[in-house]
């Protein structure tokens, strides 16, 4: 592979990240919203794969069809079976900040993202830590859907957001965690995914709805 | 050179003038085959056109000089853009007239001339076209900017010529990250500005939901012409911008009649494939609640100011 399309694509799948990363704050229905993830689940292991083929390293090659199968595959399965399980009122995310200013808010994220990993960036010089700020912009986008949103599932959909942005970032940065370490997170993710939406079918059965901001107080 | 140039110039007001209300003509046509209607065929806009201009003006009592000049102001200012665009050639006469800030401004003069024409009139939809359309163009202006900005970071220039045989130099730029971001900004932008569904209906006349018409709606002969022209020419002048800005392949950069004639050919079936699609898309759209439309235009400023931000850490 030359060293400008290597370039080129490492920019492209970066910029979907990114995009992707809008469209969850940008869309209402939480049907599309896993989509879009699954979108991104793609695009990072495209990420993960143009770097496995550049170096040549079987290894990564099979950490990208990890990524792949998990982020795009069975982590969404996982959450249209629980969107699907859930009532029609959980159908749509309730934003606490409205969709104009949380948009904006990801413009300024990712100004802040791209000023505060020039140091990181200026380190090491190289097309793949140019892509840096993009994984960063998708953790901070992912952290900001995480505290402005009030259903469980979308919630779900924010940590899952930052956990692909902390990913993006660590392939990025070493161009390759090692095959064990990748494999302990993907598993703790899948685990947490998991037992979430166990609680939320709890929470579901206990109260009937899944918005966080209604349990304040304390019941026998 | 200077010959070119001015064989360009005239050529692009030429195809833009003429060729626009065609372009009309063809997205209403497409729309009604794809509803099952006839359709009145292209040529119908250029029909009415001709009928209005025969008709004797008239004013409505009380308005001013502002209602009657707006008109002219923008057909002058569409005229202008597409004289100095880069549409047929990269090196027209006015090639430093064809500055991005520049273009928008002047496409931005012309809506305003018309919002204020539409509370001249002082009935109560010129005032509230003129509010809505005040509301949108606000949101889409800095976006419009912001969106042609991040294609001229890579070339260092704000001159559209530039950034034009810039991206005919080096294809590769079409493909990257920054062009795709704001193509879909410059897309929703476009399809905002030039009144289209989903942000506004142009074949309504139902006072809930119309803006650009509500505006018009007491323009009539002749002036109702020269407003029906300007806002096919805008619409012709924005999807040019957008297929040359990015699929810029077909120009003339140099001045061979050949080469012009190719340029030529492009441009139009460019402009025809890009309105052809619109029209299609817009049979499958609703219109968009007019409070969901901020909406819609921050999130193509977003994209716009990430491409901008793209083009800085990914260059």
């Amino acid at each position: 592979m030359s060293t400008a399309l290597y370039i080129q694509l490492i920019d492209l799948a970066a910029g979907a990240l990114l995009l992707t990363a809008v469209l969850v704050l940008w869309r209402r229905e939480l049907a599309s919203i896993i989509e879009v993830f699954a979108l991104q689940g793609v695009a990072l292991a495209a990420l993960v794969g143009i770097m496995a083929v550049e170096q040549g390293s079987a290894e990564l090659g099979a950490v990208a069809l990890g990524v792949l199968l998990l982020r795009a595959g069975v982590l969404p399965w996982v959450l249209r079976r629980a969107l699907a399980g859930a009532g029609a009122t959980q159908r749509e995310t309730k934003p606490l900040v409205n969709v104009v200013s949380s948009l904006l808010a990801a413009a300024a994220l990712t100004l802040l993202a791209y000023a505060v990993s020039q140091p990181l960036v200026q380190l090491a010089p190289s097309a793949a830590t140019h892509a840096i700020p993009v994984g960063m912009a998708v953790v901070l986008i992912g952290f900001f859907v995480l505290v402005t949103r009030r259903l469980a599932l979308s919630q779900l959909v924010g940590f899952l957001l930052m956990d692909n942005g902390i990913t993006a970032v660590g392939f990025l940065t070493t161009a390759g965690v090692g095959l064990i370490v990748e494999l302990g997170v993907t598993l703790d993710v899948l685990l947490v995914v998991l037992v979430l939406q166990v609680l939320k079918t709890r929470m579901r059965e206990a109260f009937g709805d899944t918005d966080l901001d209604e349990l304040r107080e304390l019941h026998d | 050179m200077s010959l070119f140039g001015t064989v360009g110039i005239i050529l692009q007001l030429l195809i833009v003038v003429a060729l626009s209300p065609l372009l009309i003509g063809l997205m209403r046509q497409i729309r009604a085959l794809m509803e099952g209607r006839a359709g009145p065929g292209i040529g119908q806009p250029w029909r009415d056109l001709r009928k209005l201009m025969r008709k004797q003006p008239i004013t409505p009592r009380g308005t001013t000089e502002v209602f009657r000049f707006a008109p002219p102001l923008l057909v002058a200012t569409c005229l202008a853009v597409a004289a100095a665009a880069p549409f047929v050639t990269t090196a027209s006469e006015l090639d430093p007239v064809a500055d991005l800030f520049a273009v928008v401004a002047l496409l931005t003069l012309g809506t305003v001339a018309l919002a204020l024409a539409g509370l001249d009139t002082g009935t109560a939809f010129g005032g509230m076209g003129a509010s809505r359309e005040t509301t949108i163009i606000a949101l889409v202006e800095p976006t419009l900017l912001v969106a042609i900005f991040a294609l001229s970071v890579p070339v260092g220039s704000t001159n559209l010529g530039a950034i034009v045989t810039s991206s005919l130099d080096d294809p590769g730029q079409v493909f990257s990250p920054v062009s795709l971001l704001a193509a879909v900004a410059l897309i929703v932008v476009i399809i905002a500005e030039t009144g289209r569904l989903p942000v506004d209906n142009p074949s309504t006349h139902l006072e809930l939901t119309m803006v650009h018409e509500a505006m018009v709606l007491e323009y009539s002969g002749p002036d109702l012409a020269m407003v029906e022209l300007a806002s096919s020419m805008r619409l012709t002048v924005f999807l040019g911008l957008l297929a040359n800005l990015f699929v810029p392949w077909g120009i003339a950069t140099t001045g061979a009649p050949l080469v012009i004639a190719a340029a030529v050919l492009a441009f139009v079936a460019k402009v025809a494939l890009l309105g052809a699609c619109l029209a299609v898309g817009e049979v499958f759209l609703a219109k968009l609640r007019l409070f969901r439309v901020p909406e819609l235009l921050a999130g193509s400023f977003v994209l716009g100011l990430l491409a901008v931000a793209a083009s800085f850490f990914l260059a």
